[in-house]
């Protein structure tokens, strides 16, 4: 290496004679080709290393703990409450905290909702986001290939509260047609059935699908934007050399190599969708009857039903009561967000 | 004769055959439908943006918007200001950066500069499920513990400890990533001095590394600054200003944005618009300062 950058080396020899000055042989005598990650200091340098590491290490201690003590503190808060409850957690669809003495309250109907919502809205985004990033990465134009990138990561930008303004006071009439024509023709599909709130209103799951799947589009497209552009280019060169079209390149070569990526990138898109707090409440319309699985029901996700109720906390019976579903919500996304990693083998960003 | 009409012929067939209609036309369906994906994608965020500064910007002209706040305005009398959720937004996540940025950037230095073996393997999973984590999640574990546990009022700090966990993996990826790109060569030729590796870090790495973390930063603020969720749970909204973090109510962009939709009049609905323009241009001013970093700091390298 120093004959490679006899730059290098000849600073690194005057200014190592300068240091020798100062009484401190251990570092010069040490050979920096062989331990060039562990060099020694001085006992005054090995001190502050020692604090500057311990610093470090500490920071990752912090993270790592905050994840258990947010598992811990929303379990402490919630058992009492779950002990108090009158019906089965899981299987009831009421709601009911008003009372501390007689407490009603089951996650099926908020499971069903974000459920149901996440899923539509990564049924809309997976495709075009994944057609998105094709386009970014093999189809646009090199020097348009990045602002249009830009273009697109803009949509994670937006805050959320401003989507719910969108959905909510502009999209939502122009969904109204769509979804009238979807439940006149094809009712008999439970998807589609007549749900507990009205279309007309416009506060339906598919209001809020089709604007969480705006919300999520910016990540499943740059995760998928990543894997694709790390396709081999061998693989690529060998298809055009069997003389496949573009679609049968990205067919043959891109799209497979890209496959656990693009499903990586969905788990996270999920995880996004199931959390979303601000949007959904806004959107969805309440209803007093439980839903059906129909895309026309309203009602409240976990995320939403916390927020709606954010200003009675003040009991802690009731309160915890919103904490146990929050600590449900914990878990679903806690699950999906590690299965994106499992399935993406490592790191994934989004 | 029968070898004559052998010459008219080639001998094998041609080598290469025209790509077949069937498949051209598959080719081209595919290029359209990809593109088509695209500008589907534009076309929310031109609506978005477009909606927001049609309904927002009469709001904004006034000076009053940026000077007073919403004190003694009544839900039907248009007027007033969002100087006061304009503080609570920016002291609330300036706050949070407070606390993140330097979290985040020594757990970054843990995972690239020291991270090996298991304890490290750890951390990033958990700086993964930490980056997944909903926001409403997070307000909630902060009321949990900080609110019901340890008995502390609802204020504006208790918000800006759930934006620390928000921004933390945002902050602690970035950062990661700008250390990896920091050469090796640079760090060999400082330990080749006798340089400590902890004075490495900090007198060569960080600085080379340090315009895309500023940068970084500044997109994790602007990502925290739109949270709705967090100041729902953890603060109440105030109409006049309050400065005090630690106690009272404080308004927040979001927030006023949220308590405005409940006003049916026409004035709140200007607010509503009004404040969603203002919480817009506050995150394009992160973004474009992020840019601006990014540019010019790298060149003067």
């Amino acid at each position: 290496m120093m004959s490679i950058n006899p730059g290098v080396a000849s600073a690194g020899s005057t200014s190592g004679a300068s240091l020798r000055k100062d009484g401190d042989p251990a570092s010069m005598s040490s050979e920096p080709n062989k331990s060039p990650l562990s060099p020694q200091g001085g006992g005054h340098g090995r001190r502050a290393e020692q604090v500057f590491k311990s610093l470090a290490v500490a920071a990752a201690a912090i993270i790592v703990g905050s994840i258990a003590l947010i598992a811990l503190f929303l379990l402490i808060r919630a058992v009492p409450s779950l002990g108090a409850d009158q019906v089965n957690f899981f299987t009831s669809t009421e709601f009911n905290t008003g009372d501390a003495d007689n407490l009603r309250f089951g996650i099926r109907d908020l499971f069903m909702v974000t459920v149901l919502s996440s899923a539509f809205a990564l049924i809309i985004a997976v495709p075009i986001g994944v057609g998105i990033a094709l386009f970014l990465t093999r189809y646009a134009p090199k020097q348009l290939a990045r602002p249009f990138s830009m273009l697109t990561d803009l949509l994670a930008a937006v805050p959320s509260i401003v989507y719910g303004l969108w959905g909510l006071l502009v999209l939502a009439p122009y969904l109204k047609p769509i979804q009238h024509f979807l439940n006149d023709n094809l009712g008999w599909f439970f998807l589609f059935a007549d749900g507990n709130v009205s279309i007309a209103g416009g506060g339906t799951i598919f209001t809020a699908g089709i604007v969480l799947a705006v919300m999520i589009l910016p990540i499943i497209t740059s995760v998928a934007r990543e894997v694709f552009a790390l396709t081999p280019t061998a693989h690529i060169e060998a298809a055009q050399a069997l003389g496949a079209t573009k679609w049968e390149v990205v067919r043959m070569t891109v799209l497979p190599y890209g496959r656990s990526g693009v499903i990586a990138g969905s788990m996270l898109g999920l995880g996004r969708a199931l959390g979303e707090t601000i949007a959904v409440l806004l959107i969805l319309k309440t209803s007093a009857d439980a839903g059906g699985w129909s895309l026309f029901d309203g009602g409240f996700t976990f995320a939403s039903k916390i927020a709606s109720a954010a200003a009675e906390f003040s009991a802690p019976l009731p309160t915890g009561a919103y904490i146990a579903a929050g600590f449900v919500l914990f878990v679903l996304t806690f699950v999906v967000n590690a299965l994106a990693r499992f399935v993406a083998g490592g790191k994934v960003n989004g | 004769m029968t070898t004559m009409t052998k010459f008219d012929q080639p001998i094998k067939a041609p080598t290469f055959r025209d790509v077949s209609t069937a498949r051209k036309i598959k080719n081209n369906v595919a290029t359209g439908l990809f593109t088509l994906c695209f500008l589907i994608a534009l076309i929310p965020l031109g609506w978005v943006l477009g909606m927001v500064i049609a309904n927002g910007f009469e709001a904004i002209l006034s000076l009053d918007w940026w000077q007073n706040s919403q004190k003694g305005i009544l839900p039907d009398q248009s007027g007033g200001g969002v100087y006061h959720a304009i503080y609570g937004t920016i002291v609330q996540s300036a706050v949070a950066a407070v606390i993140a940025v330097p979290l985040g950037i020594m757990a970054a230095i843990y995972l690239i500069e020291y991270g090996t073996g298991r304890f490290a393997k750890v951390t990033t999973f958990m700086v993964d499920i930490l980056a997944g984590i909903p926001s409403i999640v997070a307000a909630l574990f902060v009321f949990a513990l900080w609110i019901a546990t340890l008995g502390f009022p609802q204020s504006s700090f208790a918000v800006a400890l759930a934006l620390v966990l928000l921004m933390l993996p945002v902050v602690v990826r970035n950062t990661e990533e700008m250390l990896k790109l920091v050469p090796d060569e640079l760090r060999e030729a400082s330990y080749a001095l006798g340089i400590p590796k902890w004075k490495t870090i900090v007198k060569v790495v960080i600085p080379t590394a340090l315009p895309g973390m500023i940068s970084g930063i500044l997109l994790a603020l602007a990502r925290v600054m739109g949270e709705t969720a967090p100041v729902l749970v953890l603060v109440g909204y105030s109409k006049s200003i309050n400065m005090n973090i630690f106690d009272g109510n404080m308004a927040s962009l979001p927030l006023l944005i949220y308590q405005e939709l409940a006003n049916a009049e026409d004035a709140g609905r200007q607010r509503v618009w009004g404040a969603a323009l203002t919480l817009i241009l506050l995150i394009a001013l992160l973004y474009l300062a992020a840019a601006g970093v990014n540019k010019f700091l790298m060149r003067n390298r």
